[in-house]
């Protein structure tokens, strides 16, 4: 694709690196680029990927804005907040550069388009925050033989790869995701809200090199960045001969949507949070967030036991009494549950959605 | 024999610390060392299976034996974004 003069001026400062040079440059303006994600790292990728001219990029996200979002997804502003995550993005790229075609895909990435929509595209780049749908990018991108360039966060660190159909793919990696609940998102954990941009924009370099083809992909190797010890170490991994996907014996041949965390559901009671006013009223709430959690609300009356301290404070509890366990999302308290109930307490229940839940149905109720 | 075991993301907050020595008898396998690991943390359990082991900068399999002096790291998935 030949460029005109305005890109010609815009792309100079590429034009000068003889790796991209003006035959790379043509080729980011012929290249589509989708990006699964459009939160904490799909911010710097898009707008990486905007100003570098890729000639064609897709958003998919089926969020709206929200104010707790702004922290850290910097392709939004207050005045977005609301608005649908992949068309205030598709504005924010039209924005940066009116030479890029943007589709803003404001959907649901699953099994039902998922080869459909890699199959429009050069490349992949994985910004989705849950296993469920980080495994669905794998395993279409795999199946369509479309590079996927993956990244994923969690506090301080992070995580950046590159699989591809002839290499080692994320279930070589890691073949199944944790136990539901086990890893917290970013919503229940929290992320430093630059490590979003380091690691976004790094994936944001791969994809482009693998665009332009020059340099050395992420292939098999996982960087691992630690932006609070201020170091990256990079880790080398093999095919896995019993991948269920890329190995000799592979059973997977469909892109589908695995199934996370309903049998977990199934093993602990729940009360729904509609139901927590009525219950306190003859069961205690039994509150096991960390200490500095507390800080972003409480319910008055609450025992505080944090989770994590739980096995050594279990003498504090009496397994005679009735307690609903609360955390903020729901995932700390369903651990908490079994916990309890595998030391003897039989009545004990979780509040499904967590506190973050009930606040939402509770406007009274200062939670954030 | 003594390993130095560098931890990552949400096995970190349970663990509370990057990086600590960890003794082993000799013969001691990738996934002892994270049995002594469980065995003072019982919180790391539920993250044992999908936990990937990376020996000196390789990702390995659990039954792959350690040497004196080797760096393991346990990587556990990581899914925000």
């Amino acid at each position: 694709m030949s460029l005109g003069p305005r890109e010609l001026r815009r792309y100079s400062r590429h034009l000068l690196i003889p790796e991209v040079g003006l035959a790379g440059q043509e080729r980011l303006a012929g290249a589509r680029a989708l990006v699964v994600g459009a939160g904490g790292l799909g911010s710097p990728a898009l707008q990486y990927l905007a100003a570098a001219g890729v000639g064609r990029i897709g958003i998919v996200d089926d969020d709206v804005v929200d104010e707790t979002n702004l922290q850290r997804q910097t392709i939004f502003g207050t005045e977005d907040i609301g608005k649908r995550k992949a068309e205030a993005a598709a504005q924010r790229v039209h924005a940066i550069n009116p030479f890029v075609a943007v589709d803003p895909l404001a959907l649901r990435f699953d099994e039902s388009n998922a080869r459909e929509l890699v199959a429009l595209y050069d490349v992949v780049l994985d910004c989705s925050d849950r296993f469920p749908t980080r495994y669905l990018v794998n395993d279409a991108c795999i199946l369509e033989g479309k590079p996927d360039v993956y990244a994923s966060i969690f506090r301080f660190d992070g995580q950046v790869g590159v699989f591809t159909r002839d290499a080692p793919c994320y279930r070589c990696l890691y073949p199944e995701p944790p136990p539901a609940g086990s890893v917290p998102t970013c919503a229940e954990g929290g992320v430093l809200g630059v490590l979003a941009g380091i690691v976004g924009a790094w994936q944001a370099s791969e994809a482009l090199k693998l665009l332009l083809r020059i340099g050395k992909p992420l292939i098999g190797r996982l960087m691992l960045v630690d932006a609070l010890d201020g170091n990256t170490r990079e880790v080398r991994f093999d095919r896995d001969p019993q991948c269920a996907l890329c190995g000799a014996g592979a059973t997977i041949r469909q892109a589908r949507e695995m199934q996370y965390g309903e049998q977990e559901a199934r093993d602990v009671e729940e009360i729904e949070p509609s139901e927590l006013d009525e219950t306190l009223r003859e069961w205690a709430l039994l509150d096991v967030r960390e200490p500095h959690e507390i800080v972003l609300g409480v319910i008055p009356g609450a025992i505080h036991v944090p989770a994590s301290e739980l096995e050594a404070r279990l003498h504090e509890l009496d397994s005679a009494r009735r307690y609903v366990v609360a955390c903020r999302v729901g995932a700390k308290s369903r651990w908490a549950v079994q916990r309890l109930r595998d030391a003897g307490f039989s009545r004990v229940r979780h509040l499904r959605g967590g506190l973050l839940a009930y606040a939402v149905e509770h406007e009274d109720f200062a939670f954030f | 024999m003594t390993v130095r075991i560098i931890i990552f993301a949400r096995l970190r907050e349970i663990v509370g610390a990057a990086e600590r020595p960890l003794t082993l008898p000799s013969g001691a396998l990738v996934r002892d060392a994270w049995a002594a690991l469980a065995a003072e943390m019982p919180a790391l359990s539920p993250l044992e299976t999908s936990t990937r082991v990376a020996r000196n900068g390789r990702i390995i399999a659990t039954d792959e034996p350690l040497h004196d002096g080797d760096e393991i790291a346990f990587l556990p998935p990581v899914g925000g974004g």
